[in-house]
């Protein structure tokens, strides 16, 4: 290990001086949350009376609680939906080499790289007829389908590396297949399953265009619809609109705190496969 | 077929670990094919089945209600041609992924070099730096929106440390609202870059660092030869997903001059939205999400094949 010399020190002032660059703008945004609208001094210069007035305001008029509720039913079902369907997929897709399911391994990857705006768009058409429109369960629906390949591409990668004997010896001792997924399997791919949770959460909780083109117009939006929306409605009272961003950040952020060492590892793992 | 005998798919590159076992394996131990139904179902429902009738109805004149439409053949292509928001919504959406692809890159693999070295604070600034990318980007946009305004942070910033000859209007300015969006998502997404390249040093062997440092290499030169050909896959990894974001990227320009100021910003997501959703133009909408996915193809596979190349060379 080499000494703590002052090539060291310098590298470590400037990668402090980098991380404050980044934190500027959450500075920026706490301090006028706090800062009362009839403060109108510069954005950057400490706020002297903070109020929390501002984030009741948000709170009552963004219908804020409501949006929160829909967020998190929405992206805890479509997550479930799509662990649990794409793990039990990827079982014959690894482990089968029959052309069918190499077949359907591919037509699944494909839609990696289909944009979906493609997608999105015709099927905003069918569940309009439907009748699902503007309720959570066509967003469930949507991203259960919608994060399938990727979710199927990280199980199959991983459980292909994986030995099949345990499964052989739960067979050939009498389980039955879905037995052998349940007890055998599953547990196997706990690893991959932590970190197909992280991304497909981060991704589902975060996503905008798609419920924005399904819910509008809807009493039951998602916190990112609600925001934008707010942000419309309160165009130029910063101080609120920053009161609102603050609290639809804040779940994330307490979670990211106290999961970041899973959270990272999923983010480098899971896409380095 | 779902009886097919069990075998594992091995690596042809890689010696196999083990002999192969020469008893043929029970038909029985091979999962039923129908574990795979229900996924496949949802695939087909949500992606499949409306992506080849999105490419249909490219070909029509179809308005998103009216069940009477027609076929149009390729004059929605043709009309591109002609439409200057088209070719500049093309243009932008190009330079935006590459711009960003660049910068978020060489940021990220700096950010990962100096939180990979012996600085104190190197944990500590590594969660720290990561957190921009978990949060919701609609909401960093509306941040920045307000940070980049004519009186907003930026510009006081600079105003109070003397540099108040850089102030600009930065999402007013049609020839800096592009730049803008960029400096937002590479603010975004630097240090989820930092994450990969970081996983990738920490897998370079240190014993080789320390050997080539006895031979008298020193950090630049130890940096293009030893840790350069080892980061082969996370680069790959990294520039494939900055570039496809970059080119899909609808958020931030949203959020921050919803296309303007003019059509300053306009990329193809956000043109096709409004042509879908503001214009009713359906069908020549879905036209262009399906230019939006030829060149999301074309560029994959050109990354793919060029960046492949590229690690098997390193290597």
């Amino acid at each position: 290990m080499k000494r703590y010399g002052r090539r060291t020190l310098a590298l470590e002032l400037a990668m402090i001086a980098a991380a404050l660059f980044v934190g500027f703008p959450v500075y920026v945004l706490v301090n006028l949350a706090v800062r009362p609208t009839s403060d109108t001094s510069s954005p950057i210069s400490p706020t002297t009376s903070p109020t929390l007035d501002n984030f009741t305001q948000a709170w009552q008029q963004g219908a804020l609680g409501g949006a929160l509720a829909n967020s998190l039913l929405v992206t805890v079902c479509s997550v479930v939906v799509v662990l649990a369907v794409s793990s039990l997929a990827a079982y014959p897709l690894a482990r089968i080499t029959a052309r069918w399911s190499r077949g359907t391994y591919l037509t699944i990857l494909l839609g990696l790289a289909l944009p979906f705006q493609l997608a999105s768009l015709p099927l905003y058409q069918t569940m309009r007829d439907l009748g699902l429109l503007g309720t959570p369960w066509a967003l469930v629906l949507f991203y259960a389908g919608l994060q399938v390949p990727f979710t199927v591409f990280l199980y199959v990668g991983f459980l292909r590396a994986l030995p099949g004997d345990f499964e052989d010896a739960a067979l050939i001792d009498g389980c039955t297949p879905l037995q052998s997924f349940r007890y055998v399997v599953l547990p196997m791919l706990k690893p991959i399953t932590v970190t197909a949770l992280v991304l497909n959460t981060v991704a589902v909780w975060n996503d905008f265009f798609t419920p924005l083109l399904y819910l509008s117009g809807s009493a039951q939006q998602t916190l990112p619809v609600a925001i934008a929306g707010f942000v419309g409605q309160y165009v130029t009272d910063w101080n609120l609109i920053f009161a609102a961003l603050v609290i639809s950040i804040l779940p994330v952020l307490l979670v990211y705190f106290l999961l970041q060492r899973s959270i990272i590892n999923g983010f480098a793992g899971g896409l380095k496969g | 077929m779902a009886l097919a005998p069990h075998k594992r798919l091995v690596d042809k590159d890689r010696p196999p670990v083990a002999a192969p076992d020469p008893r043929p394996r029970p038909a029985r131990t091979a999962p039923p094919w129908w574990f795979a139904l229900p996924a496949m179902l949802l695939f087909a429902f949500v992606v499949l089945v409306p992506s080849v009738r999105g490419v249909y109805y490219a070909f029509t004149d179809w308005d998103g209600l009216d069940p009477d439409f027609s076929f149009v053949g390729l004059d929605n292509f043709a009309a591109m041609l002609d439409d200057p928001d088209a070719k500049q919504a093309v243009w932008h959406t190009l330079l935006i992924a590459v711009a960003i692809t660049v910068v978020q890159n060489a940021v990220g693999l700096l950010l990962a070099l100096g939180v990979n070295s012996a600085i104190k604070s190197r944990n500590l600034l590594r969660v720290f730096l990561f957190a921009p990318a978990v949060i919701t980007p609609i909401v960093t946009a509306y941040l920045w929106r307000n940070l980049l305004g004519p009186d907003g942070a930026v510009n006081s910033l600079f105003g109070a440390v003397g540099l108040g000859g850089w102030r600009q209007d930065w999402l007013g300015d049609p020839e800096l609202a592009l730049w803008s969006v960029v400096g937002v998502t590479v603010w975004q997404y630097a240090g989820y870059s930092m994450v990969i390249f970081l996983a990738g040093l920490q897998s370079v062997p240190k014993e080789i660092h320390e050997a080539a440092s006895m031979d008298g290499a020193g950090p630049v030169r130890r940096f293009w030869s030893v840790t350069r050909p080892l980061l082969a896959p996370a680069l790959t990894i990294n520039l494939m997903l900055s570039i496809i974001g970059g080119i899909k990227l609808f958020d931030q320009v949203y959020a921050l001059t919803g296309g303007g100021p003019g059509h300053a910003t306009d990329t193809i997501s956000t043109l096709i939205y409004k042509d879908a959703f503001t214009l009713g133009e359906f069908g020549y909408s879905i036209a262009l999400a399906v230019v939006l996915t030829i060149i999301v193809a074309v560029v994959s596979a050109g990354q793919y094949a060029a960046l492949s190349r590229n690690e098997r060379a390193a290597s």
